[in-house]
Order: C-alpha cells, then sequence, then structure tokens
C-alpha cells in the first residue's frame, strides 16, 4: 500500500525519468536511505511529495510545489566557506540572465536569453564542452516587444524532452538524447506585442506557457500543449467572455464579487478587454493530490487606472484550473482595479502549515503589492495577508471580502505627480522566486524597497508597441537600501530576519537541507547565508550581476553542486545590459535615476557558475 | 555710439527674418510631405527627376522649434517614449546619449522611424504622414543637442524627469558597438 502510494507519488510529481546507470551502481545502500526518506515524504503530505533523493533538479522550481529546496545536505553551514568553483560555462550573451539550468540523470539542460540557445552538458564530464546545442533562431524583431530586457526564464523536462519558450512566442521541444527538434508551435504574435520569457511547467503530460506583453496592451493567456505532438489542447485568457477564459459551471470564486456572468468583459470600459493585459509569465505550480494548477495573472492593460475603470478581470489575480481541459475552479484577485503595475505572477509555493491546531494546505505568495498571502489551496479563501516591506498604498486586505483597500492619497491621476508611493511598479518583490525550507518552516524572500513618484498621462493603443499612459520614476524605500533579503515566518506573519541589499535583490533563493540559503546580487556576488539566523557565511564576485535561480544537485560523483546563472539584466539591470542613460529617471519605465549607480558596479556578461567543495 | 539708421534696420530686419523662420509654424503641410512616409533617398541622383520635399523638410525642420516641440508632443503620442523612455532607453537604445547605431544624419533617423530597424524598431511606413515623421527626427536629433540650444524644447508639460533638450551639450555622434559598418 504504502509503496504503491509512493510509486504514485514519485510519478506524478518526478517525471524525470533515471537516465543514468553508472550512477544507481554508485548510490548503493546511501540511495537506498534515501528512497526511504522518499517514502516518507510521499506518506506524510502528497503535497510535499516530490521529495527528491536523486539529487536531480528536474524543473526550474524544484518541484511541482515550487519549493526550490534541496534535500541535499553535503554543503552545510559548517563547510559552505570553503566552496569553490567547479567549472564555468559563457553563454557569450550579454543581456539578463534569469533562467535556471536543469538536471536529469547525468546531464545538466541551459537556455539562454534570447536568442534562446539550449545546451546539454554531461555532468560526467564536469568542464567539458556541451554535449550539443541547439538554436531556435527566433526573429530578432522580438527584441522590440520585450518589455524587460530579453530574458528567458528556463526550460522544462519531461520524457526525454526538453520544452522551452522562444522570445518571437514559440514553444519548442528538442529531443535530449539527440538535441534535435522534435517539434515547435507558434502561439504568440509579436504584432500584437506578444512575447514569451517563462518556463513551462510539464503536467499530465501537457505543457503549459503563457504569454508576455503586459505593457503592450496584449490579452494575455495560459495554454497547454501536448507534450508529444505540441498540438494546442486548450487555451484560457485572463480577459474576454467566461468562453475564453474557460469559466463554466465548476468555477466557484471564494469571494462574491468574483462571481457573475463575463466578468472578464464587465469590469471593463467596452472593449478594452481586448488590450487587457493579465498575461502569464510567472511560474506554475501544481498539487497532484487536488489536481489543480495554479498560476498568476499579470498587471490589466495600459498601467494608467484611470482609463479603464473596474475591477478588470481577471488580471492581477490568481487561478486554480484543472490541468486536464483548464477549466477554472477558483480565481482571486490580489489587487482588484490595479494601480501599479502590480502583476499577480509572482510565484505560488504550495506547503501544509500548521495553523490552528491542524494542518491547513494553502500556497504562500509574496505579491508585487507588499503583502504575503496564505490563501486554502482547495478554495482560494484568503488565510492571511500581512506586508512584508513598506506599503503606503493600500491599508491592508479586508478579511471579510478579501478586497485590497486603496490608499486615496496615493491613487494615480492624470496630469499630476503623486509622489512617494510605495512599493513602487516593480513591487515589493517582483518574479524573483522566493525558496521554502521544511527545515525551519521559513520562506526565504529575494524582494526590492522601492518607491516612486508617479503620473498619469494619455496613452494611445498602437498595435506592437507600448501602452503605458504613466511616467514613473523609483527611488530607495525608506532606510536608503534598494533591496533586502527576508526569511519570513508564515505562520507567525513576520519576518524573522532580513538582510539589507544596496540594490534590489532580482535573483531567486535556494533554500538547502544543509541549513543554507542561497542568492546573488546586483553586484555580482553569489551568497550563501546561515537560513535560521541570515549570518552570511560565502560569498563569490562572478563577475557580473547574479539575476538567476540558483539551483543544486548532486553529481554522477555523488558530490553536491550549486549552480547559478551570472548575468546582469531584467528589469531592474537593463540600465547595465541596454547601455541606458541614467540622465533620464523615466528610463526602462522608472529604473533610471535609481540605478544609476549599478553601471560603475557591475558589467555585462551571461555566464553559468558552479560551485563545489575542494 | 551712433549707427546709421539703414544699418539698425538691416540688423534688425535679419534677426526678426531669421528668428521667424525658427518659430515658422507649417500649419497647412504640403501634399507631397502629407503623404504616409514611403522612404528617403540616399543618393543625389534620381532616376526620372527629383523627387517630393522630403528632403528639404527634414533640412529645415533641424532650425526650427515648432518642429522640435511637434516631434516632442508625438514621440510621447506614437509611443516612442514606451520604448525610449524620455531619452534614457528601456525597451530601445538610449536616444540622449552619444551612440548611435544607425547613424545620427536627418535622413538615417527618418530611415529608421519609417523602414524599421532589425532589433526591435517597428517600421511605421504607412502609418505616419511625412511631415510628422520629420518633426520626429528634429526631436530626436535634439535629445543628445544636434539640434542646439536654440531650438529644442526646454521643459515637459508633465513630470520633470531629465534635463531640457535645449541644456544638453551637444554630445558628438559615435557608433555604438555592434553598429553595422559605415
Amino acid at each position: 500500500m504504502h509503496v504503491a502510494v509512493t510509486h504514485g507519488c514519485r510519478r506524478e510529481v518526478n517525471s524525470a525519468p533515471l537516465q543514468s546507470r553508472s550512477r544507481t551502481v554508485q548510490r548503493g545502500t546511501a540511495g537506498c536511505a534515501l528512497l526511504l526518506l522518499a517514502l516518507a515524504g510521499c506518506q506524510r503530505s502528497a503535497a510535499a511529495a516530490s521529495t527528491d533523493p536523486t539529487g536531480e533538479w528536474p524543473m526550474v522550481g524544484k518541484d511541482y510545489q515550487n519549493r526550490r529546496f534541496s534535500e541535499l545536505d553535503q554543503i552545510a553551514t559548517a563547510n559552505v566557506s570553503k566552496l569553490k568553483v567547479a567549472w564555468t560555462f559563457s553563454t557569450g550573451i550579454p543581456k539578463g540572465h534569469e533562467g535556471a539550468p536543469l538536471i536529469v540523470g547525468d546531464m545538466m539542460y541551459l537556455v539562454t536569453p534570447f536568442p534562446n540557445r539550449a545546451y546539454a552538458f554531461d555532468l560526467r564530464n564536469p568542464g567539458g564542452p556541451p554535449k550539443w546545442s541547439y538554436e531556435p533562431q527566433p526573429s530578432a524583431a522580438a527584441q522590440g516587444v520585450a518589455c524587460c530586457d530579453v530574458v528567458n526564464r528556463g526550460p522544462a523536462f519531461w520524457q526525454g524532452k526538453l520544452y522551452f519558450n522562444t522570445l518571437d512566442g514559440q514553444t519548442v521541444a528538442v529531443d535530449t538524447a539527440t538535441g534535435k527538434e522534435a517539434w515547435r508551435t507558434r502561439l504568440a504574435e509579436i504584432n500584437q506585442g506578444e512575447s514569451m520569457t517563462m518556463a513551462p511547467l510539464v503536467v499530465k503530460g501537457k505543457v503549459l506557457v503563457g504569454n508576455s506583453g503586459g505593457e503592450f496592451g496584449v490579452r494575455g493567456w495560459l495554454a497547454a500543449l501536448n507534450a508529444a505532438s505540441g498540438k494546442l489542447l486548450w487555451r484560457a485568457y485572463s480577459t474576454g467572455s467566461d468562453a475564453d477564459c474557460l469559466i463554466g459551471p465548476d468555477f466557484h470564486p471564494f469571494y462574491a464579487h468574483d462571481r457573475g456572468r463575463d466578468l472578464g468583459i464587465h469590469t471593463w470600459p467596452p472593449d478594452h478587454w481586448r488590450q487587457g493585459g493579465g498575461t502569464v509569465w510567472g511560474f506554475v505550480s501544481y498539487d497532484p493530490t487536488l489536481d489543480l494548477i495554479y498560476y498568476g495573472t499579470a498587471n490589466p492593460g495600459v498601467w494608467n487606472p484611470e482609463m479603464r475603470p473596474g475591477d478588470n478581470k481577471w488580471t492581477a489575480g490568481i487561478f486554480a484550473r484543472r490541468p486536464e481541459d483548464g477549466r477554472a475552479v477558483w480565481f482571486y484577485q490580489w489587487s482588484a482595479h490595479d494601480l501599479y503595475d502590480h502583476d499577480g505572477i509572482n510565484e505560488n509555493v504550495l506547503v501544509d502549515l500548521p495553523m490552528g491546531g491542524r494542518t491547513r494546505a494553502v500556497l504562500g505568495h509574496a505579491d508585487r503589492n507588499g503583502y504575503f498571502y496564505l490563501l486554502d489551496r482547495a478554495t482560494g479563501e484568503v488565510v492571511s495577508a500581512k506586508p512584508f516591506a513598506t506599503v503606503n498604498s493600500s491599508h491592508g486586505v479586508d478579511g471579510k471580502t478579501g478586497r485590497l483597500i486603496p490608499a486615496e492619497e496615493k491613487k494615480p491621476r492624470q496630469g499630476r505627480v503623486v509622489r512617494n508611493v510605495c512599493p513602487a511598479a516593480p513591487g515589493a518583490k517582483d518574479w524573483q522566486p522566493m525558496a521554502f525550507s521544511p527545515q525551519t518552516g521559513w520562506f526565504y524572500i529575494p524582494h526590492n524597497n522601492l518607491c516612486e513618484d508617479i503620473e498619469g498621462v494619455d496613452a494611445s493603443y498602437i498595435a506592437g508597441t507600448p501602452y503605458i499612459g504613466v511616467n514613473v520614476r523609483y527611488h530607495a524605500g525608506p532606510g536608503g537600501n534598494r533591496g533586502a533579503f527576508t526569511a519570513w515566518d508564515p505562520v507567525a506573519g513576520k519576518a524573522v530576519w532580513t538582510v539589507s541589499e544596496t540594490f534590489p535583490a532580482w535573483s531567486g533563493a535556494l533554500a538547502t537541507a544543509g541549513g543554507l540559503v542561497f542568492y546573488g546580487d546586483m553586484e555580482g556576488w553569489f551568497k550563501a547565508l546561515d537560513a535560521r539566523t541570515g549570518v552570511l557565511l560565502w560569498k563569490f564576485q562572478t563577475g557580473s550581476g547574479v539575476i538567476g535561480q540558483p539551483i543544486s544537485y548532486r553529481g554522477p560523483d555523488g558530490k553536491q553542486y550549486v549552480a547559478v546563472f551570472s548575468g546582469v539584466g531584467g528589469w531592474a539591470g537593463s540600465v547595465v545590459s541596454g547601455d541606458l542613460d541614467t540622465r533620464d529617471a523615466t528610463a526602462s519605465n522608472g529604473w533610471g535615476d535609481v540605478m544609476k549607480d549599478l553601471k560603475g558596479r557591475t558589467s555585462k556578461g551571461g555566464t553559468l557558475y558552479v560551485f563545489a567543495l575542494p | 555710439m551712433k549707427m546709421p539708421v539703414a544699418a539698425v534696420a538691416l540688423l534688425a530686419a535679419s534677426a526678426l527674418g531669421s528668428g521667424c523662420k525658427h518659430e515658422s509654424r507649417d500649419l497647412r503641410p504640403t501634399e507631397a510631405v502629407s503623404k504616409a512616409g514611403g522612404g528617403v533617398v540616399l543618393s543625389t541622383l534620381f532616376a526620372g527627376g527629383v523627387p517630393g520635399a522630403i528632403a528639404g523638410t527634414l533640412q529645415a525642420n533641424q532650425e526650427n522649434a515648432y518642429a522640435m516641440n511637434e516631434g516632442k508632443r508625438l514621440f510621447d503620442a506614437y509611443n516612442c517614449s514606451g520604448c525610449h523612455a524620455h531619452g534614457g532607453g528601456g525597451i530601445g537604445p538610449a536616444l540622449m546619449d552619444a551612440k548611435w547605431i544607425y547613424g545620427s544624419a536627418p535622413q538615417n533617423v527618418y530611415a529608421t522611424i519609417v523602414e524599421g530597424r532589425p532589433n526591435g524598431m517597428p517600421s511605421f511606413r504607412g502609418k505616419l504622414p511625412d511631415f510628422q515623421v520629420a518633426q520626429l527626427v528634429a526631436y530626436v536629433r535634439s535629445m543628445s543637442g544636434l539640434a542646439g540650444g536654440l531650438w529644442a524644447p526646454g521643459r515637459n508639460d508633465s513630470m520633470q524627469v531629465k534635463p531640457g533638450e535645449n541644456t544638453v551639450t551637444m554630445q558628438s555622434p559615435v557608433r555604438a558597438e555592434g553598429a553595422p559598418p559605415p
């Protein structure tokens, strides 16, 4: 019985087949012990089922829950100070590297920013040349509709194929044995302002992908493709009719104001939903027990909120859907009628927490609007919402209605400059994914400390060009530091410790069983902290700002490795990667002045770094 | 000091003359420049005779405050600022610096707007009338001081986010990294 449960659990959660023959031999008894651990993990909770003893990193978030927690503990608080570079690989691309490598069997797979090259490395030959590389050759014109540098947030792996998105709107499948293209499907249209940057997630043989382009007045969607053929199975829009949004009789949102017919049309001025945004460029999570996928929708189209009165559904919120056919089960809106470009796409990390004397199946979400939410995974009820950064643009979340309570005096106005609005457009936390450690029970959040001055101006909708309608300039929030790294106790709803960062902490976080958390800063330092105390134990200068997603794996030699992309860029780093002129405070939609010193602190260039103990 | 009346009148007339021209407003653009931008000729040899008026308009706008101010207004209206911000750049390159990937001459900037460029600059061919493209060209050049402070706009109607175009010291154009060979 237990074995059967575990088996199902493994099959569901980590479909990556074990490719290594040599490693199975090497693992020996240690492997058996780890397998037992996995058994225990599966029994404990189906949601924690992806406890992966093999040392692989089969999806960008490590598991379907998006925890970014490695069970490996060779590298630990006691020895991390000896961590050294094992090998490196230059991508030759001077743009922002927000991706994560995947580890399946003895192989590592990478996808670069535009032009989205894929590489495979045989880890039995560390530092050796790529086993293969693949060039999808996306259209160069796509760079003109990439709002925030030409990033790519990583690939997905499933049954011998690597899946990733190209900036110009295609999903590509590559045979991992040969490096040859298996299929490609065009989903997005750059002439409508669409691009694709997110990391796909494969659930039950379906490749889940979404579009980018919230700054171009596009219509957001999440699509499912047949992993074997690339055929489009379903597409769920974030605006428009219930039929387009795959909302039907199974849709039971927790809050009354989310119920009604065609709210994706009626919560907008006439026809504005066609340019309504709600793109899907963040990470997707999956709960195999409830059989629900979770993902956030981005900001509503045209930033200027006075041009789109209404709740602007289904933007700046979260959908729970069935992977089978995409039908919506519930929705919750983090920011109804978003005022500040506060995309709701930040990752949802699925955890079971002891709350009020029982274990609750919740998801943790640190939103751009500055609140750390716990939502009931089955119903979408807000269990708690506590500010994790400086917030003056709202007065909290209404416990009854679940609605954010905006601060009147901080609402953007046409033709008037509203000053010192916190958090700024990039939010208290942007895309940079947090980690969860089951050892401490805490979340580790890389985030921003930014406020802004904002002014509404006219915007014209011209397909394929930006649709923004505000002037914004950011500045450092209280304290003068522009970023922070926070350990967050979700049950208590408060920070345990916070480390100040000079610049926004724009990299992902990694937690390990060695009692460590890893992240990088925009000056190029890659750091290891004690997960309990936040004390800095080790750091290494990688040469360019770190905005990638760190991972950890066990190599074929049985050693634990930590890997991360270095390569400054992204929205926050475009001052460097795009050679911007910082005399203009609005450069890159608000970053010009606040990041002007970054140019002197780091330079461009993408490199993968792999670290190990000597 | 005495000056002959005729000389004073002549000086005044010449100052007035050039001043008027710098501020002159072409409120009824000719048919030739009201057509959607169709391209710019880079040669001085014309098969079938000398073509339309755009080359002259491009040149005249380089010393015309009205054209530059109109260009500044259009720069927002046509969403140029969505990518290039207020000159600092973002999705597209900065325009207030000295770097010119595809050339700084008025006809180069005109070609960039109308034809587009391969790394993401959209083509506005057929979308804007030529005289508006020419106004945008004048304004874009003023952002890095190529127009001179006499004609460049001074301030924004909205939030002041950068020094006024008329205070920018002229940035001698240099070829940007990755620019095609001249």
